[in-house]
């Protein structure tokens, strides 16, 4: 690590983002930070998709108890719970693309101040695919950002417009990234936190977007 | 009605030709059609366009059909796993068309449905909407998807009877039930085929209908990322 990173680290801001969790919910979680975000739930009543067929996932299973027919969508073994169903893909996107999933918390490459997302693709680098990115963000209810605020390099990842190809236009509600939370509103960005330890100016200076009040 | 076959080589007699259409059932390498694979590469057919999710891993799955060179054309979401997938599609030996995962699986559902196309909101102002029809429905920007229909479909499946009634496993089911229902033939590899009236009819998955022809074997089932939590962390 060249530079310690400001403000919040991975787990903190799983743990910011678990807060926008409530009681009830049916929520997506990408792979990455978001991923942590399982551990921070505590005593709420979460349902977690995985899109590959499955509500209600479970923790990793124990070595030794490892079910190649059990896993999630980032390919990883898990496990179920009492309230566990299984569907086809079919039917799991379905329930993505008709809205009956509220939250999807996902990373991201970039943002822009009007709420468009690129996180599947780089031009002219291996290009993997974007799976069930672009259905996830256009159907689920309320698409929540999770990444740090700037790249390898020390640049904005967020951005008045999109540099990357879009993953979904005007799509994201919420950013969660180490120097604070911000909001997509009308105009551009919303400031609605900033993490320990951070002031306003900069956050100003970290982004290289709109920021209205 | 025969549709049990001896193996896997039996079961795609007189069903494969260069330049056909393939959707295949699976996720990663989870419930995919490893038998099926097999005797495709065997049987040295060519020039296939797959639809599926993912094309195996290097050497397993799909991935087999890509190291003998069969496959022209992917249709796929995610194909990340694949070194030499990356290989021949940077080369130009390989084409590749991307789908978004949940399209793929509404393309094959819909495919099979007799549905010819359908307006999604999935990938509007993305590239994956160039060239495509684009229709507003109360206020809100689609665009049109196709439908597929396959010359073959290669699924696996938990159990099967022998008149085609199929139960999957956990998330082994993910493409399987579209990939099926999108084949013009349908040929599905199982764990156990178990005697008739033995399945619950209330809790068959995909319907024999959809079935032409069965196989059961053994299947090595691997895992693409085995993850683990410690004992203590109770």
């Amino acid at each position: 690590m060249a530079e310690e990173m400001k403000g919040w680290d991975r787990d903190q801001m799983a743990a910011r983002a678990a807060e926008e969790l409530e009681d009830g919910m049916y929520v997506n979680l990408g792979i990455g930070i978001p991923t942590l975000v399982a551990n921070y739930v505590g005593d709420k009543d979460i349902t977690l998709q995985s899109e590959n067929g499955m509500l209600g996932m479970g923790p990793f299973p124990y070595e030794g108890e490892e079910d190649p027919d059990l896993i999630n969508a980032g390919k990883q073994t898990i496990t179920e719970l009492a309230r566990t169903s299984y569907f086809d893909s079919a039917t799991s996107f379905g329930m993505i693309r008709g809205g009956k999933i509220a939250a999807a918390i996902l990373g991201a490459m970039e943002v822009a101040e009007n709420g468009d997302l690129a996180n599947w693709m780089i031009p002219g680098k291996l290009v993997k695919g974007m799976g069930g990115a672009m259905d996830l963000v256009a159907g689920v209810k309320r698409v929540i950002v999770v990444m740090d605020h700037t790249n390898k390099a020390g640049e904005s990842k967020i951005l008045t417009e999109c540099t990357l190809p879009l993953t979904g236009k005007g799509v994201v509600d919420r950013i969660i990234t180490n120097l604070g939370v911000l909001d997509v509103v009308p105009g551009g960005l919303k400031i609605v936190e900033l993490a320990e330890g951070v002031t306003e100016d900069e956050l100003r200076e970290a982004t290289r977007a709109t920021i209205v009040d | 009605m025969k549709k049990v076959y001896a193996n896997a080589t039996e079961a795609l007699d007189g069903l494969l030709h260069d330049g056909m259409f393939i959707s295949a059932g699976g996720f990663g390498l989870c419930g995919i059609p490893e038998l099926l694979i097999d005797a495709i590469v065997d049987s040295g057919v060519k020039d296939l366009t797959i639809a599926s999710n993912n094309c195996g891993v290097d050497g397993f799955g799909l991935g087999k059909l890509l190291d003998t060179k069969q496959i022209r054309k992917m249709i796929s979401s995610y194909v990340g796993e694949n070194a030499e997938f990356m290989r021949q599609y940077l080369s130009g030996e390989l084409e590749l068309e991307f789908n978004p995962q949940g399209t793929l699986a509404e393309r094959m559902r819909a495919g099979g449905s007799g549905i010819a196309g359908f307006y999604t909101k999935t990938g509007v102002g993305t590239v994956i909407a160039e060239g495509k029809d684009v229709k507003v429905f109360d206020g809100e920007e689609y665009i049109l998807e196709r439908g597929i229909v396959a010359d073959l479909a290669i699924v696996k499946a938990w159990k099967a009877d022998d008149t085609g009634n199929l139960v999957f496993r956990k998330t082994a089911r993910n493409f399987n039930p579209p990939a099926a229902m999108s084949g013009k033939i349908c040929v599905v590899e199982v764990e156990e085929i178990v005697e008739r009236g033995s399945l619950d009819p209330d809790n068959i998955h995909l319907p024999g209908i959809y079935v032409h022809r069965i196989i059961q074997g053994e299947h090595e089932k691997r895992i693409e990322k085995v993850t683990t939590r410690k004992r203590e962390e109770v």
